[in-house]
């Protein structure tokens, strides 16, 4: 026999073994079902591990790194050093408390305290993605609560102290972070359109929960904090664009792991929200590019590298629903109301939100939350069905108006909860122990200051 | 003796140095420095952000020669550092009382 008709042979006989087994309860299927089943969590486990340890990876180097470059030499290690430092304060919060605020069984706004000190997160599955262990599925989402308060210190850069730093962001995972991503993510959670939300509100990989919540409370970090010592009258230049250019590229192709990932299995849908999240990096980098070129006369690497990121940060919510050229349409528009927000809103109102959090995150959260419910199709995400099992309809592209609605909905509690509560944090902490350097520490930097250290010692 | 301070451009460096050897100069100390004369500096644009930057990154040597060498030094200088564009840089020269080589004490012309 050829091996192609053995193949076949052996599928056809494989089938009706199966068949026959089914109806007499043969040990030999109940055999083959959990093989399959093993075989489906290998493929599923090792896309979620990657996805993950990729999640991370922006954060630590990408994000440090795209921060680091942009502020002066002498406040590099300190920027460095507050995304590094959230890896490891938020993963100890996590473990404590945090994963049950956010994931936990509770009310529709935050979770109940039953997987405190990971209690029942183990190797068996959870609801929440059903073929990988749960404790796949706790780390994996970890990797978010890390990155989302370290985009805030793009806000604050070059300004704040490390002890108010460390409080402030440990109480905002504790009332913006956990309750938000419980709120969307969360079973039972208020925005939840799958695991039983009353307002559904399509938030793929983090558009509300993680861009809006950072972007919005960088805003407001900005506002409290002040401008830097002789903004916007002294050169305050990036010291070192290629450190900035090699950690936008990092997060990038960390973006994979955050959206594709978000699928929670190495499925179609991952492979549908990879596509849409490159094309809407790629789209948005023109974008910027081009908005840039008419404006200035030339294009930027700082312009490109931060349009990319924009793009990414929009397409994160509708990554997981919307087809390829919806992606670049969602990403082209972030390109130019991101360089727009950073450029002539902000001189316009003359906050100093020093790298930009809240002009690209903000801007860019709110914007890809709202054209989220634009183009969201089950065409691509059918996991939403009616009584019938027919896939339901869900954005304005599915005919389905009221999901731009929904979306607003999620966005307005998104933007209310991270302005009112990180103002109350910010002042909280100003009373305990003061938010800003001295003066004399910030006009000597805050790797000396702060560190007792400095990044370029090129003597020694 | 004489110290002929040359503020050059950056990029003429090895031109000039080679001009100085071809006529026997061997020793100098060159140092990175900015500023400006009449020429101005260039925008830069930072995410909108826009910044005159005026002091522009020079390459200034420092040379000390026996007076009856001053000519040729400056003459090689000038020629090697010139583009006969804005920014090309200046020469400034003074007198020097006394040169002294550490290693052995030797003093004057014999110490340069």
């Amino acid at each position: 026999m050829k091996p192609g008709i053995r193949v076949v042979f052996g599928l056809l006989s494989l089938c009706s073994l199966a068949t026959a087994a089914a109806s007499d309860g043969d040990p030999r299927f109940a055999a083959l079902e959990s093989t399959v089943k093993a075989a489906q969590s290998a493929g599923d486990n090792a896309w979620m591990l990657v996805s993950s340890a990729l999640v991370l990876l922006m954060t630590g180097p990408g994000l440090a790194l795209f921060y680091g470059g942009l502020v002066r030499k002498k406040n590099v290690l300190g920027t460095m050093m507050q995304s590094f430092v959230l890896m490891a304060v938020v993963t100890v919060l996590w473990a404590v408390v945090g994963y049950s605020l956010a994931f936990g069984e509770g009310t529709p706004y935050f979770g109940g305290l039953g997987h405190m000190f990971l209690e029942g997160v183990g190797s068996a599955p959870s609801d929440y993605a059903p073929t990988v262990p749960h404790q796949t599925f706790m780390i994996y989402q970890l990797m978010f609560a890390i990155i989302t308060p370290a985009l805030i210190c793009g806000a604050f850069a070059e300004r704040m102290k490390f002890s108010a730093m460390l409080l402030f962001m440990t109480l905002w995972s504790l009332v913006v972070y956990f309750p938000m991503a419980h709120m969307v993510w969360g079973k039972g959670g208020l925005l939840n359109a799958f695991l039983g939300g009353k307002v559904p509100c399509f938030d793929f990989a983090g558009g509300t929960v993680v861009h809006i919540t950072s972007g919005v409370s960088a805003l407001v970090c900005a506002l409290y904090l002040g401008k830097r010592r002789g903004f916007p009258s002294e050169p305050i230049r990036p010291h070192n664009l290629v450190l900035s250019f090699i950690g936008a590229c990092l997060l990038w192709v960390g973006w994979f792991g955050f959206n594709a990932g978000s699928a929670l299995a190495s499925s179609s849908l991952a492979t549908s929200a990879f596509v849409a999240t490159h094309f809407g990096a790629a789209a948005a980098t023109l974008g910027w590019i081009v908005a840039e070129w008419l404006r200035t006369g030339k294009p930027s690497v700082l312009g490109a590298i931060s349009g990319s990121v924009a793009g990414l940060v929009a397409i994160t919510p509708a990554s997981g629903f919307v087809k390829p050229f919806p992606a670049l349409v969602i990403g082209f528009s972030a390109g130019v109301v991101c360089y727009l927000m950073c450029t002539s809103v902000k001189r316009r109102f003359g906050y100093d939100d020093s790298l930009d959090a809240f002009g690209v995150h903000g801007a860019g959260g709110t914007l890809g939350a709202l054209l989220t419910g634009v183009f969201a199709t089950n065409a691509v995400n059918d996991a939403l069905k009616d009584s019938a099992g027919r896939p339901l309809p869900l954005g304005l592209a599915d005919g389905n108006a009221a999901q731009v609605l929904n979306q607003a909905v999620g966005v307005a509690i998104a933007w209310a909860l991270a302005a009112l509560a990180t103002l109350i944090i910010l002042k909280l902490c100003d009373l305990l122990v003061g938010v800003r350097v001295q003066p004399e520490h910030e006009v000597e930097g805050l790797d000396l200051s702060l560190h007792g250290e400095e990044a370029y010692n090129f003597e020694a | 003796m004489k110290k002929i301070e040359a503020i050059i451009q950056p990029f003429k460096l090895e031109e000039v140095k080679e001009a100085l050897k071809a006529i026997g100069i061997d020793g100098m100390t060159v140092i990175e420095v900015r500023g400006h004369g009449r020429q101005k500096g260039h925008r830069e644009i930072y995410r909108g952000q826009e910044y005159q930057v005026d002091l522009l990154p020079k390459v200034k040597l420092e040379l000390v020669v026996p007076d009856g060498r001053m000519q040729e030094v400056i003459r090689a200088v000038v020629a090697s550092a010139r583009t006969g564009k804005i920014g090309d840089g200046k020469l400034f020269v003074s007198e020097v009382s006394e040169a002294i080589r550490i290693r052995n004490d030797d003093r004057g012309d014999t110490a340069l």
